[in-house]
């Protein structure tokens, strides 16, 4: 009878092509790919043929929900501690070394001046849940500017060459975006970039 | 005692185990792959005309004066839906409001086959010199600049085409309805860079006059 020598054979398995493959697949994703920017609430961009390239820097992130809430934020932390300062002098809000720290973390602004402090007082795991029932407030004030034109005019002080994109969800109702417009419109910012995705079924044909 | 030592290290086993490197760069990999995206979101330009009254007035009086059969007003209404006007509207009869779709078979084939009064299809005209010198520019081995190419397709757009023939160009007006959405008014846009239209506007519907209210009403425009 035979015998059976498998038993003896060596199973190393060589690892290094393996490894090849995940550096270079490593390489690849790092090169290529742009880290998720953080926004509060999700949103869906509509698709269009359009093919230019927002800018990185200098950006002022308009976000616009279903709901038509409103959010705004810049990726310099630094502009957005500026426009910070000029709206809480404005407003004559005080906020501790504590909320400032935890308005550095979040990406953008959403709640309204009379909220801010509140808001900013609550854990951090709590502030992701609170901040998508905001929303700056569209409204003008004593027929002024309103809060999220003041924010603009902030991120306009805090950098001259701020270029508006505005971000909106594709089933956000047009009159808010309408009305997010005409106030853009009534303080002069009349170029925007709407952000979207590429829609490359539609580009081929 | 030297020459024992020497002929073990020979026989030493030389290889790695990369097993732990391996696991580590699936980590690396995951997390690249879940925290970050490889779609560049793209922006599309759009100049709105200002609110400003000063401007405005002065505007009025350098107004420029579109050929009726020039012009193409749409309306975008609820789900989805998208009216034309081709040229001036007729208040006496809701009929003029033709509807129609978004996309290839619809607004796109509505802009190419509009016909001017002079009897061409601008749109379609410019579309296919468009095609022609994006060829010239993808062509293998070809020297056109990025620069060159803009001022082409800016001359195109003008509705100078390179035939030295000259088309008129199309004026759209978009309406969008408090009732479309912004993804509605994104694909009008679209259209319009689809069909190399340079003038169009978004127009306020709760500005137009009573009688294009009172048509669109007519018409069933919602």
């Amino acid at each position: 009878m035979a015998k059976i020598k498998i038993q003896k054979k060596d199973i190393w398995i060589d690892m290094t092509p393996m490894s090849d493959v995940m550096t270079l697949l490593l390489c690849f994703f790092m090169l290529t790919s742009t880290f998720l920017t953080p926004e509060p609430v999700s949103v869906t961009a509509p698709n269009s043929v359009s093919e230019l390239k927002i800018p990185e820097q200098d950006v002022l992130n308009i976000l616009v929900t279903p709901e038509g809430r409103v959010y705004c934020g810049t990726e310099n932390k630094n502009n957005m501690q500026a426009m910070l300062e000029t709206m809480t002098d404005k407003f004559g809000v005080q906020l501790n070394a504590n909320q400032i720290k935890h308005f550095r973390e979040d990406a953008m602004v959403g709640a309204g001046m009379s909220q801010l402090a509140n808001y900013l007082s609550l854990e951090t795991d709590k502030m992701g849940e609170a901040i998508q029932k905001l929303g700056l407030p569209l409204d003008s004030i004593n027929g002024g500017k309103s809060e999220f034109q003041e924010w603009v005019t902030a991120a306009r002080d805090a950098n001259p060459d701020i270029k508006l994109a505005i971000k909106c969800d594709s089933k956000t109702p047009y009159s808010a975006i309408k009305l997010l417009m005409s106030e853009l419109q009534d303080m002069n910012e009349n170029r925007f970039q709407l952000i979207t995705n590429l829609d490359v079924k539609r580009l081929n044909n | 005692m030297a020459k024992k030592n020497l002929s073990k290290q020979k026989k030493m086993d030389t290889r790695v185990n990369f097993t732990p490197m391996v696991d580590m760069m699936m980590l690396l990999i995951t997390f690249f792959m879940l925290c970050t995206t490889l779609a560049k979101p793209q922006a599309m330009q759009l100049t709105m005309p200002s609110n400003d009254k000063d401007i405005n007035q002065l505007d009025d009086e350098n107004k420029q004066v579109t050929k009726a059969s020039h012009t193409i007003t749409l309306y975008l209404g609820s789900n989805d839906k998208v009216w034309y006007v081709a040229g001036l509207p007729n208040y006496e009869d809701p009929s003029c409001v033709k509807p129609t779709s978004y996309g290839k078979d619809g607004i796109e084939k509505v802009l190419n086959e509009h016909t001017t009064e002079e009897g061409i299809n601008p749109v379609a005209k410019i579309k296919l010199a468009k095609k022609e010198l994006d060829a010239k520019k993808n062509e293998y081995g070809s020297k056109m600049t990025d620069e060159q190419y803009q001022e082409q397709l800016k001359k195109l757009k003008k509705g100078e085409l390179p035939s030295g023939e000259k088309v008129p160009t199309m004026t759209v007006i978009i309406r969008p309805l408090n009732s479309a959405t912004y993804e509605n008014m994104v694909s009008a846009l679209d259209e319009m860079l689809i069909s190399n239209i340079d003038k169009y506007v978004i127009d306020n519907v709760d500005k137009m006059s009573q009688d294009d209210k009172d048509l669109i009403a007519k018409a069933g425009v919602k």
